[in-house]
């Protein structure tokens, strides 16, 4: 079985199991997963049946115990980690059910920080504008500690899309927001999405922001149970 | 290498390296301290190492050189110079001061110049030859002590002679600490007409010679075959070996007491880093995650790492010359010659201690980063890395151990350094963590505050033991100097009774003897005992020739090459003891024998039956030793190394010395007597020692200064080590406010967690420093009794307290203001 020409990501037979106590658990198995590019696909699921491990395997962030990861036609499960760190670079940005801001650096700091790493000459031209879209152009030398839940997460947004990234792998972007806020994000997401073709995948709990996907897909107790 | 200078900065000014900082920073600043300091004084040795000799070459003797050695210079075509130095009264207008007299000839000095002024602290100008003769020049030290200003007329002897002018600089006076008396210098030409040159007077004779490097070297060889005993050459290499010897030492000690505060410093390094890299363990995951490659990231944070060296080695560098500039101001003119500018080596020396240091403590923590997985940015479980602490002892260890070695330049000296400060710190925590665990049962049935904050105390042991211990060790020092010196300096005054001997009469001529105790018995002092003593030199043990190169000792070496002092008598001296053999009976007193004092025996090795032979005045004696005798120094009396059967010595030049204990409203009679016999010489000793003692304050208050760089680093490591538990104290804090509790009971808690650490870190090092003290005073001083002062209890927990108050206050302000909600709402 080949790989889907027009599938920015693609999982065949994927699986994860974790050695747990005496025996071994099984968070995935045999998933079965494609986007095509310019999607926007919901991945939705009861807590604890395996989202977040499957939105990690396809962005390299970890290796699957069986299967194969397609990433823009690259078998990932064959590079190392840095040959998986590089091709996240150029390819996908996430959004982390945390955040995961860095405390020293200020918001417009966080959303330079991917630019810096690529080495690009304008980073902070792009990072002020960039946050001016996520509404904070007036936060950019605010701390995440200074900043609220909705804020810090329009930041890390801000930071996912400032790469122009194909991808965009998303670990529940409203989770820590209230409706009015959650929608803002999600707007602001769609409209990414619609203007630089931006493959969504996101996973979610949010009703609001699973209506507005094209594809939803289901898991439980670690299986796709519909698509 | 511009996004590492970004992250430095962001982190910089997030204050995440401030204590790493501060840490490199300290320890630099100590170890450039003393370097450059050392670095100015070795320079003035070796650049002004000419001057410092008074000419190329020196031929010093305790007896008159043989003309042939001047004359086989001035054939080589070889600048010469003479000079006679000697101990003896000077009598001003204002009474008589013992003077270290210096007699030069013409060309004196070879090299570098004399310096003169008409009074203490005007300008001076260089003098182009000595004092012209009829005239003396005296130092401002002469002048400090006796008022004397030039045209007052010195009495030297049977000399008068007027003062000249005020001799601003010798250039081979060498160090001022090894010159108790202040000098008077006079023409080579007076010398006969003051009757000072007697038999018994100790005179140093010396030729300087100069001139073409080869010539000098020519003629070197030539006269080394010629040396006889007691005659000694030195040359630009050797040029001062008593002041180099010294300050070796003194660099040693400073070097080492540098390390201390290294030491500390590293704690501090390691724990810093390690909560530097616990912060960053998130960041470093989401970088990875944003795609950024392990080689990278590792050239990122190294490269952190490096700029952080060289900002904080720096300003640490900057700091050690501040530092430096005022130990040389402390200890500057003690010797005797202008300090030129540091150079920038001891700034390497300094830097490369920095490196070393964030090499063996702060990588070993670095590494782990390269352990995050990117998957912590999503489960936080899987992020944190084994610590590998194998790895981080081995490598901080072999870090020590080579700064240790450089610094000290010894290995063995190095690993009793490193074997000293492991068992302090082993002690110390052992002692730390058995006060813990007791502190916190008794505090079961305190109140609430005592007994959660010793609780706390104990759950956090190993975290607090480390601040404890590193606490400890820097209060020591600062203890050692600040309690224990005064205490052995006391103990060492008391062994001397106050009614010993403090006046020493030299020089006495036989026939002068009953003329002197006539003057006692006029001024209505009680006439001392007069002992005999004859100079004479030790030529051989058993028959094999004495030569200053079989012993091992600068001190032996010296010792034999030097004229003894040698007396006799019939009885034994009253504050002697015979601890071997007899004392002389009628058998020893017709065929001749020899008592020996029992240190100088184990010095050179000789004891009973063993066959000394000496030379006096040109004639050889030799009788076997009889008797070992033991002194008391302390006593102050006369004491002799050798004391001879009185026929062995009858008819040799002999001079007569006493001493005796003069009350101190009587001082003006020692005038009197100078005036009455000018050629006797009359030691203060209590004046000698008063001035030694000042002397030791000052050395002493240049060491408390880079103890101090000690105590810093101590206070950084309690520093550093309450930033790593400070987000576990502010969540405590808060699930206690959470769960009730109020501000002030929250607050008393964490203030009596911090006061128990000062206290405790004081009273270990009141204890350490009580037993350091009571170490030297048994095995250093030899002291039978050694009581410390009870005053050192009360503040080594005082200053303990000091140093931890600020952090009391902020450490727990910072615990409270933060909202319980807020903080337990995070994670
Ligand atoms: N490395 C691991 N070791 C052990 N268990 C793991 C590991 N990774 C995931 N799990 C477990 O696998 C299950 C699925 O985890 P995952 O985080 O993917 O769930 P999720 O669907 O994202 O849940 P939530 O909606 O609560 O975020 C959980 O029970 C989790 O505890
Ligand atoms: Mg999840």
């Amino acid at each position: 079985m080949g790989v889907q020409d027009d599938a920015i990501v693609q999982t065949r037979g994927l699986g994860k199991v974790v050695p747990s106590g005496e025996g071994s658990l099984t968070i995935l198995e045999d998933i079965d997963f494609s986007a095509r590019a310019g999607e926007a696909v919901a991945i939705l699921g009861a807590s604890g049946s395996g989202k977040s491990t499957l939105l990690g395997l396809m962005a390299g962030l970890d290796v699957p115990t069986s299967g194969r990861v397609w990433l823009d036609g690259t078998d990932i499960t064959e590079l190392d980690e840095d040959g998986r760190a590089r091709l996240r670079a150029r390819l996908l940005g996430f959004v982390f059910q945390s955040f995961q801001l860095l405390p020293a650096f200020t918001a417009l700091e966080n959303v330079m920080l991917p630019l810096e790493l690529a080495g690009a000459d304008d980073a902070e031209a792009q990072a002020r504008q960039m946050l001016d879209r996520v509404g904070l152009g007036a936060r950019l030398g605010h701390y995440p500690k200074h900043l609220s839940g909705g804020e810090q997460q329009r930041v890390a947004l801000a930071r996912a899309f400032v790469m122009q990234p194909r991808l965009l792998l998303a670990d529940e972007p409203t989770g820590n927001l209230d409706a009015a806020t959650g929608g803002e994000v999600i707007d602001l997401m769609f409209e990414l999405n619609a203007a630089a073709g931006t493959t969504l995948v996101l996973v979610t709990h949010d009703e609001n922001l699973a209506r507005r996907c094209s594809r939803h897909a289901r898991l439980a107790a670690g299986r796709i149970v519909s698509d | 290498m511009n996004l590492v200078l970004r992250f430095f900065l962001r982190d910089w000014r997030a204050g995440e390296l401030t204590a790493l900082a501060l840490a490199l920073l300290v320890a630099v600043a100590s170890i450039t301290s003393v370097g450059f300091f050392a670095d100015r004084v070795r320079q003035a040795l070796t650049l002004n190492a000419h001057q410092l000799l008074g000419g190329d070459l020196v031929v010093s003797a305790d007896q008159p050189l043989p003309a042939i050695y001047r004359d086989e210079a001035v054939a080589r075509g070889l600048r010469t110079a003479e000079a006679m130095a000697f101990i003896s009264m000077a009598r001003g207008p204002s009474g008589a001061q013992l003077s270290a007299v210096k007699a030069v000839g013409a060309g004196y000095p070879l090299r570098g110049r004399l310096r003169i002024a008409t009074a203490p602290d005007t300008a001076d100008a260089e003098a182009d030859h000595g004092p012209p003769q009829g005239s003396v020049w005296v130092d401002p030290r002469f002048v400090g002590l006796t008022a004397a200003s030039i045209g007052d007329r010195l009495d030297l002897g049977d000399a008068s002679l007027p003062v000249a002018a005020i001799l601003t600089h010798e250039p081979d006076r060498g160090m001022s600490f090894l010159n108790l008396a202040p000098r008077v210098m006079m023409h080579l030409e007076d010398v006969p007409a003051t009757g000072l040159v007697q038999p018994g007077s100790r005179i140093r004779y010396q030729l300087y010679v100069a001139g073409d490097a080869a010539a000098v070297e020519a003629y070197r060889a030539w006269l080394t075959e010629r040396l006889g005993r007691g005659q000694q050459v030195q040359g630009l290499e050797d040029a001062r070996p008593e002041v180099r010897e010294g300050l070796d030492r003194a660099q040693t000690f400073l070097g080492l007491t540098a390390l201390l505060a290294v030491i500390l410093a590293a704690v501090s390094v390691h724990l810093a880093t390690r909560r530097y890299v616990e912060r960053h363990y998130d960041g470093y995951a989401v970088m990875r995650c944003l795609g950024a490659r392990q080689a990278r990231l590792a050239s990122l944070f190294g490269g952190q790492f490096l700029l952080l060296g060289a900002v904080a080695g720096g300003l640490g560098c900057l700091l050690g010359y501040g530092a430096q500039a005022v130990i040389g101001l402390m200890l500057g003119d003690l010797l005797g010659t202008d300090l030129p500018a540091p150079s920038l080596l001891p700034a390497l020396q300094g830097s490369v201690t920095g490196y070393v240091l964030l090499l063996g403590f702060a990588v070993p923590p670095l590494l782990q980063l390269k352990a995050v997985p990117a998957l912590r940015v999503l489960r936080r479980e899987a992020g944190a890395p084994r610590a590998r602490p194998l790895l981080a002892y081995a490598m901080g260890l072999t870090a020590l151990a080579a700064l240790l070695v450089w610094q000290s330049g010894d290995g063995r000296l190095a690993a009793y350094a490193l074997g000293g400060f492991g068992v302090a710190f082993l002690l110390f925590a052992l002692a730390a963590l058995g006060v813990l665990h007791l502190a916190s049962r008794l505090g079961r049935h305190a109140g609430f505050a005592w007994r959660y904050g010793l609780a706390n105390l104990r759950r956090r042991s190993r975290a607090n033991t480390v601040q404890i211990v590193s606490l400890a060790l820097g209060l020591t020092a600062i203890l050692l100097l600040a309690f224990t010196r005064s205490d052995l300096l006391e103990a060492w005054q008391a062994r001397t009774p106050p009614d010993a001997p403090n006046r020493f009469v030299l020089n006495i001529q036989p026939e002068q003897r009953e003329e002197v105790l006539e003057f006692f018995r006029a001024q209505g002092l009680p006439p001392p005992e007069l002992y005999p003593m004859v100079r004479g030199r030790l030529m051989a043990i058993n028959d094999r020739p004495v030569r200053a190169e079989d012993y091992a000792e600068e001190r032996t070496r010296q010792l034999v090459e030097r004229e003894f002092n040698l007396s006799y008598m019939a009885l034994p001296p009253r504050h002697n003891a015979v601890i071997g053999g007899r004392w002389f009976g009628p058998q020893e007193l017709a065929q001749g024998a020899l008592s020996i004092e029992a240190g100088i025996a184990k010095t050179l090795n000789v004891g009973l039956g063993d066959r000394l032979t000496w030379s006096v005045a040109g004639e050889t004696f030799s009788a076997p030793v009889t008797n070992v005798r033991k002194l008391d120094w302390d006593s102050m009396q006369v004491n002799f190394f050798v004391i001879t059967t009185p026929a062995l010595l009858d008819g040799l030049p002999t001079s007569y010395i006493t001493s005796f204990h003069l009350d101190e409203g009587r001082a003006a009679a020692m005038t009197d007597l100078v005036r009455a016999f000018p050629n006797l010489t009359v030691v203060d000793t209590s004046a000698i020692l008063q001035q030694a003692l000042s002397l030791m304050e000052r050395m002493v208050a240049a060491v408390q200064l880079v103890f101090l760089f000690a105590l810093g680093a101590g206070v950084l490591v309690l520093y550093t080590a309450l930033l790593s538990s400070q987000g576990e104290r502010i969540r405590e804090a808060a699930l206690m406010r959470a769960l009730g509790a109020s501000r002030a009971q929250v607050s008393a808690a964490q203030r009596t967690e911090y006061l128990a650490i000062g206290l405790l870190a004081g009273g270990l090092a009141a204890a350490g420093a009580v037993a350091i003290g009571a170490v030297l005073a048994s095995r250093v001083f030899q002291f039978e009794r050694y009581a410390p002062d009870p005053w050192i209890w009360a503040a080594g927990p005082a200053l303990g307290l000091l140093c931890v108050v600020g952090y009391a206050w902020l450490g727990t302000r910072a615990a409270l203001d933060a909202p319980p909600l807020t903080v337990l709402r995070q994670d």
